[in-house]
């Protein structure tokens, strides 16, 4: 096993079988690798995101993050030229397999962006949309669902009132709250974060990072972050990566406290040159 | 559990929970401390080697206390980034915990050495000692009520009274060096009871920083002024001097 397998098992409190059982690991990449245009941009990537626990992917400009992020939705395809190697298992399945039904993914699998991205249309719709090309339901359902999203993603009480209101009138942290709720209403089962608060003040910051605490309890995330300080706050395991490869893979207290590698610590006590 | 804060709660409720789960084990530190002077106290006075002997053991649980705040401390500073009301929070509970574990060591020294006295017979001068450890203990309990109150008026009274427990030691010194003068058979006997009078002293020192760290604590800048000193043993050169 690797030391990575190791220290995830240890920090999740189970014994260690010669294979990770797949009741532990939501998603486990097995030597990915991953080129855009013939460039190398993810080397030998092996790592396991525990289920229903925050990991943070931690790591200089051009490190391979976002990219790695994006790889556990396949929202790299849309992309000519990109090419991803090894395994992406989602409960033991590949997903990168090409037979792997791609909406079957996104449904499983939901992401937040760094900007806000509602659609130019009523709060309502905004989550109605989604849910619309999955399920057919009544009106009343519907408004359940809508109702649900709202209070998973605690917007429901700044918006019940203005629900057939454009979404675009919201503030941004209610905006990016409104984006959780459009990915939660589609009951997945990872939720995916890309700096999902770069773009707002602290506030709103706070509000999210609370959110995701929350949201932990019935989604396995991931969330991608510049900001060093909001992986301390909110992960149960952060992931270091430098240009393309993963470092160190932790529980965030040790990580943040006595990391193993030196390039680790480095980084987060700002001695990266 | 206690509330930390006068105020509005963190917008991270795990924040507040940490916080809390830290200013609970300093509030129990505290009271196991307490309970270890106060029984140290009893196991002196009625010569109960038994009860000196659960005094020792206990102190264990102090410690492991002061180990968990610690560990809460670094996590704390590591992975919250505190600052002001939370960091000057944070600070304190380590400070503080480290002044409730010596108080906790003194008392089971105190422990310790009164099970060594009981195989003598009992002295005139230990009679002293149970309203040091009275004054101490008093003083003891009081900073604690500050420190879970967050009342820096409290801690300043507490910080003014060490003086007197300084002057009942002084006191204490001198009786015990006039008693060792007269009765050499005495000096081991004595000798224990100096050293057991200058750990409640110890206590009140203690006890006194605790309450600098809570009107820092409140107030973000120290207890001004020289603290008081009563205990004015170290220029004795005879007992009437």
């Amino acid at each position: 096993m690797t030391n990575m397998n190791l220290a995830v098992a240890a920090a999740l409190n189970v014994t260690t079988p010669t294979t990770q059982s797949a009741s532990t690991s939501k998603i486990v990449a097995k030597d990915l690798n991953f080129y855009y245009n013939g460039y190398h941009a993810l080397k030998s990537i092996n790592m396991q995101i525990p289920e229903k626990k925050v990991t943070a992917i931690i790591g200089p400009s051009g490190c391979g993050k976002s990219t790695l992020l994006r790889i556990f939705n396949r929202i790299y395809s849309i992309y000519p030229k990109l090419e991803a190697k090894g395994e992406v298992l989602l409960d033991g399945e590949n997903i990168l397999d090409p037979r792997f039904p791609l909406n079957r993914l996104r449904s499983k699998v939901g992401m937040v962006f760094q900007k806000p991205v509602p659609f130019p249309m009523s709060i309502y719709d905004n989550i109605a949309y989604g849910i619309k090309h999955y399920e057919k339901l009544s009106r009343a359902d519907m408004d359940v669902r809508v109702e649900e999203a709202l209070r998973q993603a605690a917007l429901w009480d700044e918006a019940k009132d203005k629900l057939k209101g454009s979404a675009l009138g919201l503030s941004g942290g209610q905006q990016q709250r409104l984006c959780i709720a459009r990915a939660v209403a589609l009951k997945p089962e990872v939720i995916l974060f890309d700096e999902p608060t770069s773009a707002l003040d602290p506030i709103a910051t706070g509000k999210i990072e609370q959110l995701v605490e929350e949201l932990k309890t019935q989604f396995t995330i991931t969330i991608v972050t510049h900001n060093m300080q909001q992986a301390a706050r909110c992960s149960d395991f952060t992931a270091f990566m430098y240009l393309g490869e993963l470092i160190e893979f932790g529980q965030t207290e040790t990580m943040f406290t006595r990391p193993t590698k030196q390039q680790t610590e480095d980084y987060i006590t700002g001695r990266f040159g | 559990m206690n509330s930390p804060h006068i105020g509005h709660e963190h917008i991270s409720k795990s924040y507040d929970v940490e916080l809390s789960r830290l200013i609970d084990e300093i509030v129990r530190m505290g009271r196991i401390a307490a309970e270890q002077l106060a029984s140290a106290s009893d196991a002196m006075s009625l010569r109960d080697s038994e009860l000196a002997a659960r005094v020792i053991e206990r102190d264990h649980s102090i410690d492991a206390l002061e180990q968990e705040v610690s560990h809460d401390v670094l996590r704390l500073l590591a992975l919250r980034q505190p600052i002001a009301r939370d960091l000057r929070e944070i600070l304190t509970a380590l400070r503080t915990a480290s002044d409730i574990e010596r108080i906790g060591d003194y008392a089971a020294n105190m422990a310790k050495r009164s099970i060594a006295l009981n195989q003598s017979a009992p002295l005139p001068p230990a009679a002293a000692l149970p309203q040091l450890a009275t004054v101490a203990g008093s003083l003891l309990s009081e900073v604690l009520v500050a420190y879970r109150q967050r009342d820096a008026v409290l801690a300043k009274q507490v910080w003014e009274r060490d003086e007197e427990l300084d002057r009942l030691y002084t006191a204490t010194f001198r009786e015990l060096l006039t008693y060792m003068m007269e009765d050499p058979r005495s000096i081991t006997s004595c000798t224990h009871l100096l050293f057991m009078a200058k750990n409640l002293e110890r206590v009140g020192d203690h006890a006194t920083n605790i309450a600098e760290n809570v009107y820092f604590l409140v107030h973000g800048e120290p207890l001004s002024g020289e603290r008081r000193k009563g205990d004015t043993t170290s220029s004795v050169v005879s007992p009437n001097s």
